[in-house]
């Protein structure tokens, strides 16, 4: 599907979501509320067919984070960004990894590293810092004066 | 949190392999819980070496951020570099001279061949057979020689810089890239009696570890490990960069998903690499090697995406930029991340030894997946 296609048939599927312009692939902003029903879908629907999430990333904006979901599908070959954007201070939203199973650990990078909470994850721990670790490394507000180094 | 040491309540033994343990290949640590000799559950804990280069990355400018993926996938350096080089590009709107192209793709291949090398070498130790270790490393070596004389290093080489390539090729790039091509031609024919039709090697290697395409696919698996599954996920042939799509080459793809799949998948793609070199390497353009950019480089507010092909999949390189010096958000798509997630899918049911053979065959490198 061209960009504009996928933009009618996401329109159906969300009519709540907006859309970015101007970056290389169709990019749909929404928020958390309706996120998983939508992230079935598209999974689902026979002429979209994303069926593989190749990049999970969190970026904390300071007033707000966003999750950006970027899907593919391995039998059309068209790509979808999903940027769900939730509160700065209790980021919620809920898990994808029942539908890619992939998300399973993306999903524990963003808790480990942004302090997103997946809800209804398998398993949210931290995935690379030790479980005791206080403070969310990536968050642009995260201060450590002994285990890191200004640049 | 579970237990990591002693048995369950159900009798299960939990086991902790790694992280210092040599067929971890680094430090993977792993918390196998078996029954008898079968593993029910693998649960990979990460972080040992973890250097959070995405945040060291926000204070670093265009230029120095390359050079701190280099320590990521270290046996792709190149291709890291490589995908971080396009992605700057891709943002300043860099025309990149052609000569530097061909450069690039002959670099890559080069450390492609230099890595699924090591692997083979690893692959074969970590089933019992130590002497193709040696082997391998003796022909690693020769591209490891030919790297050191054009790049200055032999393992986190750097070479790629926004606009093209640091430095022009050594002047004698060319012939020693061609003798190397000629021994190992005769070479990789000797891995294949040597190992792949050995019986023992076989037995160990057909039918584990299965992974159908559905299940590579869900699990994000990219590179050698979904081919093996008979997934086409080929970046150099479905998005192709540089002159990929004026090369003839092909993806390599195995439908049996078990680890002898997996292993052919990277045999092929050895010989797949050697045709390539041999395409280009009479055929570097002349020229510039390096385009003229600015001192300081400066993306335009925006989202930047690329990707490339390394030795073990897909690396994604996603940049969002304010318009300043530094990125105020990099994450790096490691292919390895995405292909352990699906290691305790695979090992299920199998026993111990074999979850060495699957992790072999998955070409884990630890500070790729740990950043």
């Amino acid at each position: 599907m061209t960009k504009e296609e996928l933009k009618i048939s996401v329109t159906e599927l969300l009519p709540s979501a907006s859309f970015e312009e101007g970056s290389e692939w169709t990019t749909v902003l929404t928020g958390p509320d309706g996120w998983d029903s939508f992230a079935r879908q598209v999974r689902s629907a026979p002429q979209l067919d994303f069926d593989y999430l190749f990049c999970v990333t969190a970026v904390d904006w300071k007033t707000h984070i966003t999750v950006v979901y970027h899907l593919t599908s391995t039998v059309h070959r068209h790509t979808l960004v999903v940027k769900v954007k939730l509160d700065h201070d209790h980021p919620e939203v809920a898990t994808v990894s029942g539908i890619w199973r992939t998300a399973e650990f993306h999903e524990r990078e963003a808790y480990d590293l942004m302090g997103v909470v997946f809800t209804g994850h398998p398993d949210l721990r931290r995935l690379f810092l030790t479980d005791e670790w206080k403070g969310w490394p990536l968050r642009k507000d995260y201060e450590d004066p002994v285990n890191m180094i200004k640049l | 949190m579970i237990e990591e040491i002693g048995t369950t309540e159900q009798g299960e033994l939990v086991v902790n392999l790694g992280p210092q343990h040599p067929s971890t290949h680094g430090v993977l640590h792993l918390v196998v819980t078996l029954s008898g000799e079968t593993i029910k559950k693998v649960e990979p804990h990460l972080g040992y070496i973890h250097r959070s280069i995405e945040k060291m990355c926000e204070s670093l400018s265009y230029r120095q951020f390359i050079y701190v993926t280099s320590r990521m996938d270290y046996l792709s350096s190149h291709i890291n570099n490589h995908g971080c080089a396009l992605c700057v590009e891709k943002g300043m709107q860099i025309e990149v001279p052609p000569r530097a192209k061909v450069i690039r793709v002959l670099m890559d291949e080069l450390t492609r061949l230099a890595s699924h090398q090591l692997w083979w070498g690893a692959m074969a130790m970590d089933v019992g057979a130590l002497t193709p270790f040696f082997y391998a490393f003796r022909e690693r070596e020769a591209i490891n020689d030919i790297m050191e004389e054009t790049c200055g290093a032999r393992l986190t080489m750097n070479y790629m810089a926004p606009g093209g390539v640091a430095f022009d090729l050594h002047p004698d790039f060319q012939r020693k890239v061609k003798d190397f091509l000629a021994f190992f031609r005769t070479k990789i024919d000797e891995y294949d009696e040597l190992v792949t039709d050995n019986i023992i090697f076989q037995r160990r290697m057909e039918g584990i570890g299965y992974l159908s395409s559905e299940d590579a696919i869900s699990y994000g698996c990219t590179g050698p490990t979904a081919r093996g599954s008979g997934v086409s996920c080929d970046i150099r042939k479905s998005v192709p960069y540089e002159v990929y799509s004026q090369v003839q080459f092909e993806e390599v793809l195995e439908t049996g998903g078990d680890c002898f799949a997996r292993y052919n998948v990277r045999m092929g793609e050895m010989r797949q690499s050697i045709s390539i070199i041999e395409q280009l390497i009479d055929n570097i353009p002349g020229g510039e090697f390096l385009a003229k950019t600015k001192a300081v480089l400066k993306l335009p507010k925006g989202e930047f995406y690329s990707k490339v092909e390394t030795a073990r999949g897909e690396f994604g390189v996603y940049i969002i930029s304010e318009g300043g010096t530094t990125p105020y958000r990099i994450k790096f798509r490691s292919p390895g991340f995405s292909n352990l997630s699906a290691l305790d899918h695979m090992a299920r049911g199998h026993k111990i030894g074999d979850l060495v053979a699957i992790m072999g065959t998955l070409d884990l490198v630890i500070p790729d997946i740990d950043r």
